[in-house]
């Protein structure tokens, strides 16, 4: 186990340094930004300045090291167009994105799973097949048309819910929620819905398939030759068993539903990261392009770490360290 | 002689893995449904210019004047357009006949490469093992653990717009589920008799890998291939809907649906509407072939 976290981190640090320099590299290849940043009319003396100023002059390995240099003391730059540390800015967003993923993420848990049970459990039924075409349906969506006909449906010709922004919040241990108030409610609901939505076709699926194949299993026949009620069977004996891949998967779509945030914040000009990152892409802001990946990246290492460590609690049967990666 | 059972005159049809595919698929109705609608949506797609009521970016074919007519609705010319016309008075229909044709060709065109570049990088890696397949598919994990449209968002930040880069960005995001998939079914095929027999034949690698190998890794690459050309065009929308995919002077159907998203709220749903029906048909029909694909092409679902 300590071996096999060990080198989880070494190849971790690994893959955190490389993506530094590829997307280091890349987002500094691209336009200049100075162009962007003074005063159209400015001379050549103040673009040089503003270069200057912004460590523009030096050459990119130059750049690097200072900026992997800043990087290890948690220093990833200054955003070129506000003029606060970039990490300052990403982690004064990070709440909003994270209230909106993880609201996000229970809409898909509490309706994915038991419309999945219910498909696993009457596969051939009208509400089964019914439930399942309904998935298709969900997966075949792109995400951002459905948060336009959202709009289209709820602001437009209802006119019931906003479709902008994140209403009033309420402060939690220092935090700025959303879910708090009912005005914050209805600014959530729809942009949840639309991220959830994916994840709630894939979470159907995914407990319709265990489900049968749980079903077919001795203990479940053992447990109904008990007498034991149907409810106990289902509720106990199935559920247990088929939650061990589900939380995996859980664990693993969580940061791919805070990447398609990126989309649907957009949409809904929800003032997260993602809109953040847009934003700055926009405007040719590299440091807050660079930061943005950079903790984006740690996530999902961080994610993809705590996933394999849960899961092999779970499940007894998993080995970690044996062939690593191969579990999913 | 006379209990002939079988009469000779009623031509006997072969029975070839083609055929067999074919009949198999035709069993589910929903799937053929999905591919009469896959057929239409590529005719379209390519008739578009000869079908198509105007061409929408000919700007002596449209005129200011006719700018957000509702579908139907007749303008000062007494011309009136099926779907209604966008901001600049261009016909929908034509618009996402037009738009049907890039959202499609760069969906097919990245999956073509990008089926090439895994298939090969596939078979090298579980044919020559060793660090060759260590380093192949240590890439492919890493990279599979980032979702696909983080991946693309940081490629077209860097690229910036064009046809060109879009397609590098969805190859460079969709080659390492082919290079899985047929190392996958690659070390299973590498186990039989028949690539044995081909060893003991001295035959060469490169006969065993073309010749052998790959043909036998086919049935689920082509099943994945089917549903990544739908994430394609879907992704593709998606990047082009935040301003970062292809440029306006090729319009596909996500920077339609984005074109016509600042007018959505006063309520000319057209613009950006009808665009969308036409990508969620193309993805769903894509989608449902691909669903009866996997069931014909899966040996072990055989009943």
């Amino acid at each position: 186990m300590f071996a096999y976290t060990l080198r989880r981190l070494t190849q971790s640090g690994f893959v955190l340094i490389v993506m530094s320099l590829l997307v280091f590299l890349g987002v500094f290849a691209v336009g200049n930004p100075v162009e962007l940043l003074v005063n159209p009319q400015a001379d050549d003396v103040e673009k040089l300045r503003a270069t200057i100023a912004l460590g523009l002059d030096k050459p990119i390995y130059a750049q690097y090291l200072t900026f992997l240099k800043g990087a290890f003391t948690g220093d990833l730059g200054r955003s070129f167009v506000f003029g606060v540390p970039a990490l300052e800015l990403i982690l004064a967003k990070m709440p909003a994105t994270i209230e909106l993923a993880l609201v996000a993420m229970a809409m898909a848990i509490f309706i994915g799973i038991p419309l999945g049970l219910i498909a696993g459990l009457k596969p051939d039924g009208f509400i089964g097949r019914s439930i399942m075409a309904g998935s298709i349906v969900g997966f075949s969506l792109p995400t951002f048309w459905v948060g336009l006909v959202l709009i289209m449906f709820f602001s437009v010709y209802l006119g019931w819910l906003p479709s902008n922004g994140r209403g009033e919040t309420v402060s939690v241990l220092g935090l700025q929620v959303s879910f708090l108030t009912w005005d914050g409610i209805a600014h959530l609901f729809m942009p949840a819905l639309n991220l959830a939505l994916f994840k709630l076709s894939l979470l159907i699926r995914l407990t319709r398939a265990q489900t049968r194949e749980a079903l077919l299993q001795d203990y479940v026949k053992f447990a109904r030759a008990k007498g034991l009620s149907q409810s106990r069977v289902i509720g106990v004996h199935v559920l247990k068993n088929i939650m061990i891949p589900i939380v995996t998967v859980i664990g693993l779509e969580f940061g791919s539903v805070i990447a398609f945030a990126i989309v649907t914040e957009s949409i809904f000009a929800w003032p997260g990261t993602g809109k953040l990152l847009i934003d700055s892409i926009n405007q040719l802001d590299r440091p807050v392009i660079v930061a943005y990946l950079m903790v984006i990246v740690m996530l999902f290492i961080v994610i993809n770490f705590v996933v394999d460590i849960v899961y092999s609690y779970l499940d007894p049967r998993v080995r970690l360290g044996q062939s690593s990666g191969a579990g999913h | 002689m006379e209990a002939r059972t079988l009469p000779i005159d009623a031509p006997l049809k072969e029975e070839t893995p083609l055929r067999r595919i074919a009949s198999e698929f035709a069993e589910s109705k929903l799937a053929l449904a999905g591919l009469a609608m896959l057929l239409l949506v590529m005719t379209i797609a390519i008739l578009a210019p000869f079908i198509s009521p105007q061409n929408p970016y000919d700007l002596a074919q449209i005129d200011l004047m006719d700018s957000k007519l509702a579908p139907g609705e007749k303008s000062t010319a007494d011309k009136s357009y099926l779907l209604g016309t966008d901001d600049q008075g261009r016909d929908m229909l034509s618009a996402i006949f037009y738009g049907l044709r890039i959202s499609l060709g760069v969906g097919v065109a990245s999956t073509i490469v990008a089926v090439a570049i895994g298939l090969s990088f596939g078979l090298m890696a579980a044919y020559f093992g060793g660090w060759v397949d260590t380093l192949i598919m240590r890439v492919v994990d890493i990279q599979l653990s980032f979702p696909a449209i983080l991946l693309a968002l940081i490629l077209l930040a860097v690229f910036g717009q064009g046809v060109d880069k879009v397609i590098i960005a969805l190859i460079t995001v969709q080659w390492a589920y082919y290079a899985r998939t047929v190392r996958a079914s690659a070390l299973v095929e590498m186990q039989k008799e028949y690539v044995e027999a081909a060893k003991v034949l001295s035959l060469s690698k490169t006969r065993i890998l073309f010749r052998h190998l790959l043909p036998n890794c086919l049935p689920p690459l082509i099943v994945v291939a089917t549903v990544q050309v739908a994430h394609a065009i879907s992704l593709e929308a998606t990047l082009s809907f935040l301003g970062l995919g292809l440029p306006i002077t090729e319009p596909s159907l996500g920077l339609l649906i984005s074109n016509g998203f600042s007018y959505l709220m006063s309520g000319k749903y057209w613009i950006s509407f009808y665009p969308g029906v036409a990508l969620l048909v193309t993805i769903m029909s894509i989608n449902l072939v691909a669903d009866q694909l996997r069931d014909v092409l899966n040996p072990r679902l055989k009943k």
